[in-house]
């Protein structure tokens, strides 16, 4: 059993029968073959896109009301989704240069990754700040209380992927740690990053298109 | 009889040291395990060890304590309700608590007991010891769960003592009147309120993380899914639903809360309060009503889905049979969570819908009905012929029967649109909810108790306080919820804080509320015998022999009992049969535990089911 069964072959087996008892008698108890860290991130991201996608019924709802005032989009949005796709796109590379080993490029594009991350989130909470002195505040139209809440579900994602991020980068700058160590912490944190680029790519398009 | 059962042990684990015994060497056989130990935390002190315990047996316990002392507030609430309703005269309440008991007594009930006690609470315990695991896939998250669960009870108690009270919006927290003047803590109470139950969903979701994990990664070698007991399938499939559903609560709450501290308008309208325009405009409330539903239905899943599972395990260990289609019940398990999610609208038959709208969501709720009635049907079909024990398990599973069945039958009225509109503001409703909702389930949990109480003190809880005990439940909670269907009948509206001197209802109706707070008040006061029992027992109870019901899942099959830290001492078991092996035709015993190998059990035909 290289691979897991499908889930219709597994519910419609006869654990009582003697064929297979024999079949079930070398099973080794796991379902999937993924780590269960993997796992665990996949399901936090079900999650996520659930919370997201009742946010997106929840507004295209809202905006079909008279009182809707879409917000303008100030170039710093797209300097910040700039960002974000960078730091995206170097998770990538740290990834495979963490599957080939080389420890400097690791290093230097976790840091880098960092630096990203927080600019992207002082580059959200300067739009805010432009927002609001223009007078675009949360009260004033619905479709602004949206992107203040969108932005900061999404910042706290960020937040917490931030956090592994640090974890990650800790650990990997002890002394006597290996890259093996933490290259699935890598890999994992590389689809975090990749699946909160996404949230803000629809979130942001959303936004934009309406 | 427990001679035996050491012997068996014993026998097993010469097996696992020493594969020489020719002949069980094949037949026995198990590959080797692929899945590294998991490094177990190992707790230094008294804190770590009972109070931020890692360990899940811990863990389940302090969920199930938690939940079962802020049900019993609940309980409280109640009782106080129902002595307004039967007693106005006494004038011992205002209007606005009353309706913050009802509130509080909705809520605590479905999330902070309920949920928190078959997930958290039996979760926690029973998951890692049926799958055959050492703990949770992520104990120090699970830690984290319980002490952001301790943390959103204490929120909504803290709710009681700010300026204004507890929320009195309803369990269902709609807008606009939960944050509009006028009603019961619309400020502070209703913020408290939201901002506790997104604790809870947070603290719930790692948990739920933990138990979908464990179950789908950590089994025990030779456990297949379909090896499991049905327990965990009802857990299981339970956390998928609340880890999918939770969601819509989460959102429909932070954007409430927005509303009502920023003022913004996600589901405020355009509204006139004391004469006075207020500052929203066009939110949505039936916005709200969709979230919150889409939440709120399989919510009553999330909580009988585990009362399914586990009544299937009560009813198969102590009718010695196993259980009829074991297949079929797991399909009906995951049946029943899919057809959760395309139901909600029946609770907004009275808000306004499209007809074609409302006809979908009666034809789904109609549909849901068969999933169901298979349970009901294959529960008794392994009831009959079997050999029936009426322990307290037994009992209690049987009273749940009964009246799962009643809450279902009356639901089937109820998700008819037609039957619905003039039903849905009266008592029928609120009798339907708590057989189905309340009494059914917290029947399940009783039976758990006296079931699995051995498993985690080591003593059996008393027979005869028990029977006591169990008599008053059923009984009393029948002489509670029975008359209200007939006042719902007859139009007696729920939610009204008084409705004596009233000329639309006969004086029967107002005899019948007095008639059900006594009833109330005894059954509540019967479960004092129950809370004695659980406490004295603890430590006089009779000592439990190893594995005192003969059950044949793992739990039962550790090498202490209660079970250590870790779980299985040395190896893991390995697991050779599922959990219903009972009565098997040519065994020497009536039972064979999932981990006896089959050299054993040479004489043994299976059984098809």
């Amino acid at each position: 059993m290289s691979k897991s069964d499908s889930i219709f072959k597994t519910l419609t087996e006869k654990p009582w029968e003697k064929g297979q008892v024999e079949i079930d008698n070398q099973h080794k108890g796991q379902t999937l073959y993924l780590s269960k860290y993997k796992l665990g991130l996949r399901t936090i991201m079900v999650v996520s896109t659930i919370i997201f996608s009742l946010f997106v019924v929840v507004y295209s709802d809202r905006m079909l009301v008279h009182d809707w005032r879409s917000m303008p989009e100030p170039w710093l949005l797209w300097l910040n989704t700039a960002i974000l796709v960078l730091s995206s796109l170097f998770f990538h590379f740290t990834k495979l240069a963490s599957e080939k080993n080389q420890n400097e490029k690791v290093k230097n594009g976790l840091y880098f990754i960092g630096f990203l991350g927080y600019s992207f989130l002082i580059g959200q909470l300067l739009v805010w700040y432009q927002f609001m002195n223009l007078g675009y505040y949360a009260t004033t139209n619905p479709a602004n209380a949206f992107f203040y809440l969108f932005t900061t579900l999404h910042g706290l994602h960020l937040i917490g992927g931030l956090y592994f991020w640090g974890r990650t980068t800790s650990r990997f700058l002890k002394a006597d740690s290996k890259i093996k160590d933490i290259q699935h912490s890598i890999e994992l944190c590389a689809i975090y990053w990749h699946f909160l680029l996404a949230v803000w790519v629809v979130l942001f398009g959303l936004m934009l298109f309406t | 009889m427990s001679d035996e059962h050491e012997h068996k042990l014993e026998a097993k684990s010469d097996y696992a040291s020493d594969v020489s015994s020719v002949g069980a060497s094949d037949i026995d056989s198990v590959p080797e395990s692929e899945v590294p130990e998991q490094e177990l935390y190992h707790s230094h002190s008294w804190w770590t060890t009972y109070v931020f315990s890692q360990d899940a047996k811990y863990i389940g316990v302090q969920y199930a304590l938690t939940a079962v002392g802020t049900g019993l507030l609940g309980l409280v609430l109640s009782w106080l309700m129902r002595i307004q309703i039967a007693y106005p005269e006494l004038g011992w309440f205002e209007p606005a608590a009353y309706y913050q008991f009802v509130t509080m007594h909705g809520m605590i009930m479905v999330i902070y007991l309920l949920t928190a006690l078959f997930l958290g609470g039996f979760g926690n315990l029973l998951i890692p010891l049926m799958c055959g695991s050492r703990d949770m896939a992520f104990p120090y998250v699970n830690m984290l769960s319980y002490w952001m669960f301790v943390v959103a009870v204490l929120v909504l108690l803290a709710s009681f003592f700010v300026p204004g009270g507890p929320t009195g919006a309803g369990w269902t927290l709609y807008p606009p009147q939960a944050i509009t003047s006028g009603t019961p803590g619309h400020n502070m109470g209703i913020v408290l309120m939201l901002v506790s139950l997104v604790l809870f969903v947070a603290g719930f979701t790692m948990g739920g993380l933990n138990y979908i994990i464990t179950v789908l990664q950590l089994r025990a070698r030779g456990m297949t899914l379909m090896r499991m007991p049905l327990t965990v399938w009802g857990i299981f499939t339970a956390t998928v639903l609340a880890l999918l559903a939770f969601p819509a609560l989460l959102v429909g709450g932070l954007m409430m809360t927005l509303d009502g501290l920023l003022g913004t308008s996600f589901f405020m309208p355009t509204m006139v309060s004391m004469g006075e325009k207020l500052n929203y405009e066009g939110g949505s409330p039936i916005l709200f009503q969709h979230l919150f539903w889409f939440f709120g239905h399989p919510e009553v899943y999330i909580v009988a889905l585990p009362a399914f599972g586990i009544v299937s395990d009560l009813i198969s260990v102590h009718s010695r049979k196993n259980i009829f289609g074991y297949r079929m019940m797991v399909w009906a398990i995951i049946g029943i969570g899919a057809l959760s999610f395309f139901v909600w609208a029946h609770h907004m038959y009275v808000s306004g819908m499209n007809p074609w709208f409302g006809f979908f969501f009666a034809t789904t709720t109609l549909i849901i009905a068969v999933p169901t009635a298979i349970k009901v049907y294959n529960w008794i079909l392994t009831l009959w012929r079997g050999n029936i024990q009426l322990s307290l398990p037994m009992l209690f599973s049987l009273a749940f029967i009964v009246t799962f069945l009643n809450g279902g039958l009356t639901g089937l009225f109820l998700g008819n649109v037609t039957v619905d509109v003039p039903l849905s503001d009266t008592y029928f409703v609120v009798a339907h909810f708590h057989m189905v909702m309340g009494i059914a389930p917290i029947l399940v949990v009783f039976g758990a108790i006296y079931h699995w109480y051995p498993l985690i003190t080591g003593r059996m809880l008393n027979e005869t306080i028990g029977k006591i005990h169990f008599w008053i439940t059923f009984i009393g909670s029948y002489a509670i919820y029975f008359p209200m269907h007939y006042q719902g009948f007859v139009g007696v509206p729920r939610r009204y804080f008084e409705i004596y001197d009233s000329p639309y209802f006969d004086t029967s109706t107002l005899l019948l509320n007095k008639f059900i707070t006594i009833a109330a008040l005894i059954v509540g006061v019967a479960q004092l015998l129950f809370l004695y029992n659980i406490i004295v027992s603890a430590r006089l109870g009779k000592k439990a022999e190893r594995n005192p019901w003969k059950a044949n899942s793992l739990e039962w099959q550790t090498p202490q009992m209660p079970p250590e830290h870790g779980n299985w001492g040395k190896e893991r078991p390995n697991v050779y049969r599922w959990p219903y092996d009972f009565s098997v035709p040519g065994a020497k015993e009536d039972y064979i535990p999932q981990n006896v190998p089959p050299s054993e059990v040479t004489g043994a035909k299976v059984e098809k089911t």
